[in-house]
């Protein structure tokens, strides 16, 4: 069954007088239960891509469906409340909000989404747990290692059991033993929790994580293979 | 949460929140503080104005106030009586009296003055002159022949106390009255123009010498605080007609002074305004300021699934803290200076010169309403709200693809 379907994607993107053509038509349908890498050089519309399956960006034709909503006639608001429940993100850097501890930031999507207090607490508590930061509750993003940072950004993406969580490149700003750790853990979670991920690299190790891995050059899927 | 997160997001930036803070505080402060100088002045002026002679109303016959001779008088004195007896609620004071324009005259001067004969007992309490001799002492009813002036005319006439004054003004006849009285007194006024102004004798002796054996020129009346001049005025009318009398409060008796009061809510409203645009600037520049540094984090939140609308709250949440904060200390500073004030008042009387004419003591002391306050409270939070959701509308903007790219 398949959670993520594009059809004949094109984004194309307008850097002063020279247009660029990020995506040329990708099509696309991902599976539930996934650990799908998008790979490809800089520059190739991996970005692009997880943020249209996201809904942050909007294509210019073709159409998106995540869980069986089409994005094309949703509002923005109806497209944050999608966001909100049934998509996560963990983005490269700046995944966390400043003023908030580990736990509370974990717990502000459960509190958008209108879960009791307590039982907000004790979830997020618990996937911090799951993802090895039992010590560190009480710190703030400033306080913990990036390593650390992105734990919590994923621990956060996955408490509400969201439909897909997008990864655009979360290992990119740390070194390869802590990259690979979060890899680690991400396929953990992928398995005990059945959380669909999709994720963006340009790094060989990372690719080796996905079961399925997603080749993309110029805005074109060249290559598709399962492991 | 809700109200953590916005709490914390305040004190990121402390010296930016001190800025607005700031900004705030003056603007409550300044509003509220000159409020109540601005009302200590008007309360003042009308205190002054209405203890000096007027009272709270005034009952005269029909055409006295267009032609202030003795022939205008109320005769009826019973009918008043038996009215005001029924009308007047416990506290109120009231006084008759004889008023005609006339000249006083020694060897040396002669001047236009007000002749006013007056109910010793019943006056004192009624008008300030009761407590404002100053020199030798106040009317007897039994007086014939004494006469108080204020101290000013004292001067200008270069005379004193125990020398004559000769009074004249038109008698019932229409013959010119004159008659020659001791000065016994004189008094102190707020104002000069009013030592100048009134000559004060017994209303038996002034009636002696305009020949008019019973009746009085004018009924003042004062009220006690918590009673509305309009309404007793209403309920007079209706009990003594107004074909014989003309029964008038103190805004219609003192159109000046009334003009003055709306000039001086045009003051507070003017200096509101101007307080409100500076303070509103400086709320709009630094929430904007505050807005755009975190840009990158309103694009996160909004991929995190927060509608457009739930950011302009949390940005409005925020300037409401700022504001109720600010609010309080400017509130506690207002009421602290006012209090502070409230026992020696502020000196003026290097403006006196200036102010005296607008009937404004030397000294004034600052009066706090309830009313104000909150009008003050509710304006600044309103305004701040509202000038708060331009920057919180440009968050809710920021897209997140945008934002995030953003290093
Ligand atoms: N907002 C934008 N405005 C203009 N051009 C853009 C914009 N975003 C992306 N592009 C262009 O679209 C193309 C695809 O960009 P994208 O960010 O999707 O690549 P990427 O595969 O994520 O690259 P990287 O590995 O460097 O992150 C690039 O040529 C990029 O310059
Ligand atoms: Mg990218």
């Amino acid at each position: 069954m398949s959670i993520v379907e594009c059809k004949d994607i094109n984004k194309t993107y307008q850097q002063g007088k020279i247009e660029v053509r990020a995506l040329k038509g990708v099509t696309l349908s991902i599976d539930k239960g996934g650990f799908v890498a998008l790979a490809g050089p800089s520059g190739s519309g991996k970005t692009t891509l997880l943020n249209i399956i996201g809904s942050l960006d909007q294509p210019d034709s073709g159409s998106v469906s995540v869980d069986g909503n089409t994005f094309e006639k949703m509002t923005q608001s109806q497209l944050a409340l999608l966001r909100l429940h049934k998509v996560g993100f963990v983005f490269q850097s700046y995944n966390l909000i400043p003023v908030l501890s580990a736990v509370e930031n974990v717990e502000f999507v459960m509190l958008l989404q209108g879960v009791q207090a307590a039982q907000r607490r004790e979830r997020a508590k618990a996937i911090l747990d799951d993802v090895g930061l039992e010590a560190e509750y009480d710190r703030r993003p400033a306080e913990l290692s990036g390593g650390q940072q992105q734990r919590v950004a994923v621990a956060r993406a996955i408490v509400s059991n969201p439909s897909i969580v997008l990864a655009d490149e979360p290992t990119a700003n740390l070194d390869s033993k802590t990259g690979n750790g979060l890899l680690e853990m991400m396929k953990k979670m992928n398995e005990e929790k059945k959380v669909t991920f999709i994720f963006s690299t340009h790094d060989n190790m990372v690719m080796d994580y996905a079961r399925r891995l997603i080749l993309i050059r110029d805005g074109c899927i060249v290559d598709d293979q399962i492991k | 949460m809700y109200f953590q997160l916005a709490w914390r997001n305040i004190w990121r930036n402390p010296r930016r929140t001190a800025v607005i803070m700031t900004a705030i505080i003056i603007g409550v402060w300044s509003m509220i503080f000159l409020n109540a100088l601005m009302r200590g002045m008007e309360s003042d002026m009308i205190k002054n104005s209405i203890s000096t002679l007027t009272g709270h109303l005034q009952i005269h016959h029909k055409d006295y106030r267009n032609d202030p001779v003795i022939e205008n008088s109320m005769y009826d004195t019973k009918a008043l009586e038996t009215a005001l007896n029924k009308v007047l609620p416990p506290g109120a004071h009231r006084a008759a009296r004889i008023r005609v324009n006339a000249i006083a005259g020694n060897a040396r001067h002669t001047s236009g003055i007000t002749l006013v004969g007056i109910n010793p007992v019943p006056e004192a309490k009624t008008s300030f002159i009761g407590h404002a001799i100053n020199q030798g002492r106040y009317l007897k009813p039994e007086d014939k022949y004494g006469v108080i002036v204020g101290q000013a005319l004292l001067v200008k006439f270069e005379t004193k106390i125990g020398r004559k004054l000769v009074l004249m003004s038109q008698d019932t006849d229409g013959n010119i009255a004159s008659r020659a009285f001791r000065i016994i007194g004189t008094f102190k006024a707020e104002m000069q123009a009013t030592e100048k102004q009134f000559a004060f004798v017994t209303i038996t002796a002034a009636r002696q010498m305009l020949k008019l054996e019973k009746g009085i020129s004018e009924v003042s009346i004062t009220l006690p605080d918590n009673i509305d001049a309009d309404h007793v005025t209403t309920r007079l009318k209706a009990e003594l007609g107004t074909d014989g009398y003309q029964i008038q409060t103190w805004r219609e008796l003192l159109p000046i002074i009334n003009a003055y009061l709306v000039i001086f809510d045009g003051f507070i409203f003017i200096w509101s305004f101007v307080v409100f645009i500076a303070m509103g600037f400086g709320i709009v520049n630094t929430t904007l300021m505050a807005v755009f540094e975190r840009m990158r984090e309103f694009g996160l939140l909004k991929a995190l699934g927060m509608k457009p609308w739930w950011i302009i709250r949390d940005v409005l949440s925020e300037s409401f803290l700022l504001l109720v904060m600010g609010m309080t200390i400017g509130n506690i500073m207002a009421l602290l200076c006012v209090f502070a004030l409230s026992g020696s008042g502020i000196d003026l009387s290097a403006f006196a010169a200036g102010a005296e004419f607008a009937g404004i003591s030397k000294i004034i002391y600052p009066a706090v309403y309830a009313k104000d306050v909150l009008i003050s409270n509710f304006v600044v939070i309103i305004l701040g709200l509202l000038v708060s959701i331009y920057p919180a509308a440009k968050a809710a903007r920021f897209t997140p693809v945008e934002a995030l790219a953003q290093t």
